[in-house]
């Protein structure tokens, strides 16, 4: 059964394109609230170059992924459906990596072994049995466009934070006074951890925050009294 | 496995009736490993030249770069004991070792330039060095790959740690930042890594085993042109 498989109710109105797009850069970003595709979140993103390459790649192979298996999501049965998924995903991995190491050699060697694994990557088949198995082509082309991008943002986000702290450059520019000491931790694993916990934190406060603001803003349109704004927003 | 559908308006739960043959079954997956098969095979074999030719590329210009842009590079294959600049025959082709010679632009041999592959702290570090045999002396000295802990031990693919080889005479000595003044006086010392110990010395005695190795090749080999070995140089002395 394909538990994921989300019938359209009636009444609800169907999603636009840009919907599909924007879901995965926002509302369901994979790195920030999915929480998906953690290995290469934590071993890459030492530098936005890398992320950014990491990003696109993957984007390459989901968007890809995504089309075929909605092409042909009525000629496969659901009993073999993981299997084949996995297999047009594995195809689309490599692919990209043979590409990648024939027209950006430099970046190939240097994101290593980054690249195979992006085939575990569980992102991708998440994304196949959540959305392409059951709808178009089209639908799952954005979808998957959406979701490549948002994963390249969240990407870059916490690479820029690595780098920033790590080597005082962003993109390869120095941005940090000559003064500043880089934290060679941020560099190696263990700032995968600290990086991505930063910007986590800076999400919660920002969401939170938000909210604060939208309950003192609701808590004004009722005509609460001023004592109580203070207690909401608190 | 039945492919009859079971049908009629009176169930009121829909039954499993449609259980996929298994030919079918096995005619997606062949049909989508033949497919996906044959798209990486096709893009394998159409970009392969080129990779190969960025990798030939890039270890020309590391040659060029260790043994100071020579006139022109042979190669020189170690088959049955010695060097030959003729690649041995057979199926060890492939994986002789070699070295490359370099020529100034009157023909004369100017240096050898050698890969060293040496377990660095996180993977082998591969470096290329430029060496002139007779002088045992080293002219210079590049990394190829490093995986070394970034921020740290990633200096040794600096300017500010590879520019030192140039020069020096083999065996390397590693020596500590605060004793560098040594390095007017001993032409053996090369300043080590503050903090990449391992990695230091993992260049270090890279270096010194691949010289080692080489050494009685390169000393027994002749050029098959006129020019004789010990002309190598200005001022070699032998």
């Amino acid at each position: 059964m394909r538990c994921h498989a989300l019938p359209d109710i009636p009444g609800r109105r169907k999603p636009t394109a840009t919907e599909d797009l924007v879901r995965g850069i926002w509302k369901e970003n994979p790195t920030f609230v999915q929480m998906l595709g953690m290995c290469p979140t934590m071993a890459i993103t030492n530098s936005v170059k890398n992320a950014v390459a990491m990003g696109v790649l993957t984007l390459i192979v989901q968007f890809g992924s995504n089309v075929f298996v909605s092409m042909f999501r009525k000629r496969i049965p659901n009993e073999v459906r993981i299997s084949t998924y996995i297999l047009i995903i594995a195809t689309f991995v490599q692919i990209v990596d043979i590409g990648a190491e024939a027209m950006m050699p430099d970046m190939h060697k240097a994101l290593g072994a980054f690249i195979p694994l992006i085939v575990a990557n569980c992102l991708l088949l998440g994304r196949q049995e959540a959305f392409a198995a059951v709808n178009t082509v089209w639908r799952s082309g954005l979808d998957g466009i959406g979701m490549g991008l948002g994963f390249t943002l969240g990407l870059s986000t916490v690479g820029t934070v690595r780098e920033i702290l790590g080597s005082g450059s962003w993109f390869g520019i120095r941005v940090m006074p000559a003064s500043f000491e880089p934290w060679a931790i941020m560099n190696m694993p263990p700032g995968g951890f600290l990086g991505f916990g930063l910007v986590l934190l800076a999400l919660a406060w920002w969401k939170d925050r938000a909210a604060r603001r939208a309950a003192v803003r609701a808590a004004i349109a009722r005509g609460a009294p001023s004592p109580a704004l203070e207690e909401v927003a608190v | 496995m039945s492919t009859s559908p079971v049908s009629g308006p009176t169930h009121a739960l829909p039954v499993e009736d449609d259980a996929v043959p298994s030919w079918q079954l096995l005619l997606t997956l062949t049909a989508a490993g033949a497919l996906a098969g044959l798209a990486v095979v096709l893009l394998y074999d159409w970009t392969r030249p080129r990779v190969e030719a960025h990798k030939a590329a890039v270890l020309r210009e590391a040659i060029e770069e260790v043994l100071h842009a020579p006139r022109r590079a042979d190669t020189l294959w170690l088959s049955n004991g010695a060097l030959s600049a003729t690649p041995p025959t057979g199926a060890d082709a492939k994986k002789a070792e070699r070295v490359y010679l370099g020529y100034d632009a009157q023909g004369r041999p100017t240096g050898y330039a050698i890969q060293v592959v040496e377990p660095g702290f996180a993977d082998p570090i591969t470096l290329l060095i430029g060496y002139e045999a007779g002088r045992r002396e080293l002219l210079g000295m590049k990394v190829l790959e490093s995986k070394e802990t970034p921020g740290i031990a990633d200096k040794v693919v600096q300017p500010v740690f590879t520019a030192q080889f140039r020069g020096r005479v083999a065996p390397i000595t590693g020596i500590k930042r605060d004793e560098s003044a040594k390095m007017t006086t001993d032409r053996t010392a090369v300043v080590m890594i503050t903090g990449a110990t391992i990695s230091s010395r993992a260049v270090l005695r890279g270096i010194n085993k691949a010289i080692a190795h080489w050494q009685p090749y390169l000393d027994a080999y002749r050029p098959a042109s006129a020019q004789p070995a010990d002309t190598v140089g200005t001022g070699g002395k032998r």
